[in-house]
């Protein structure tokens, strides 16, 4: 593959940056989660 | 949406998290179109005639710009409606949907800047598209802080709508930048009625654009009940401190 830095380097990016927010914003509503009341968690 | 009563019964029906029976099923299906897009880019599309294997950075960075797109129209859509109706939904829609914009324009300049090396030779040229993509990121990061600024919940939402819906300005002039200037970015690839196209490349950038459109609306339920929780807990800290003062001040609550 030419330019298989630049290519590779690419999806590593979009992979590692949207797992990265994927993760901190699971964990962030779990934390949030825990401090709200459970009556007020209305979306289930 | 409906009302979970906290009562000994159901309290277990309520976890302790942001999903739903829905995320879950499309997070499945979202993660495996992922793969799917990942492997029909880097091993059955073909090389392009002309720029060679670099264009497979396409089939990730076309979806990211339009999912941005999306993104910053559903914040505009929704400050919108937020300034007609003052309801806190449309205000939480829009925070959430401006925050998954502003990841989604981050990665479209970081693969643009990554195709563009190899292709102009450069990773980063002060042209029209790339400049009002910068902007653009600027905007809703100002946008965010803007969000940021300690205030009352209604005052917050009113400053924040005003402040979408003038970033939002910027979205058709990085779109239409590559016609109306003078630019070294290529010009639209798939939005007229004869895509420049075809074949696998066309079905694995559409794959892609697709599966990243069910990424954003994954990411959005998610979000927007983070932005409900801090809201509420907010809201939940307000009173208690009104409280406290009130009893520090001998009124009764």
């Amino acid at each position: 593959m030419d330019d298989a830095a630049f290519v590779i380097g690419a999806y590593l990016a979009v992979s590692v940056g949207l797992g990265a927010y994927v993760v901190r914003l699971l964990t962030r509503g779990r934390k949030l989660s825990r401090q709200v009341p459970e009556g007020r968690r209305r979306w289930m | 949406m409906t009302t979970a009563l906290s009562t000994p019964e159901n309290r277990t029906a309520v976890p302790a998290h942001t999903g739903s029976r829905f995320s879950r099923v499309l997070g499945a299906v979202v993660a495996l179109g992922l793969g799917l897009v990942a492997v029909l880019g880097l091993l059955i599309s073909p090389a392009d005639e002309v720029q060679g294997d670099a264009a497979r950075i396409m089939y990730v960075h076309v979806p990211s710009a339009i999912v941005a797109y999306l993104a910053f129209g559903v914040t505009a859509l929704g400050s919108a409606l937020y300034l007609w109706r003052r309801s806190d939904f449309w205000d939480a829609t829009a925070a959430a949907s401006a925050e998954i914009g502003v990841v989604f324009t981050s990665l479209t300049l970081v693969t643009g800047m990554l195709w563009g090396k190899p292709t102009w030779g450069t990773y980063w040229e002060w042209d029209p598209r790339l400049t009002t993509t910068a902007l653009l990121l600027i905007l809703f990061l100002g946008y965010l802080a803007v969000r940021g600024i300690a205030a009352e919940r209604k005052v917050r939402a009113r400053r924040s709508a005003i402040a979408g819906l003038v970033a939002f300005v910027d979205v058709p002039l990085v779109h239409y930048s590559v016609d109306w200037w003078r630019s070294l970015h290529q010009k639209a690839t798939i939005t007229r009625l004869s895509p420049t196209i075809s074949g696998i490349m066309l079905f694995t950038l559409m794959s892609g654009i697709f599966v990243f459109i069910g990424l954003y609306l994954w990411l959005l339920i998610h979000r927007f009940r983070v932005q409900y929780l801090e809201d509420e807990l907010a809201e939940g800290g307000l009173a208690e401190a009104i409280a406290e003062r009130r009893r520090e001040a001998g009124v009764a609550v």
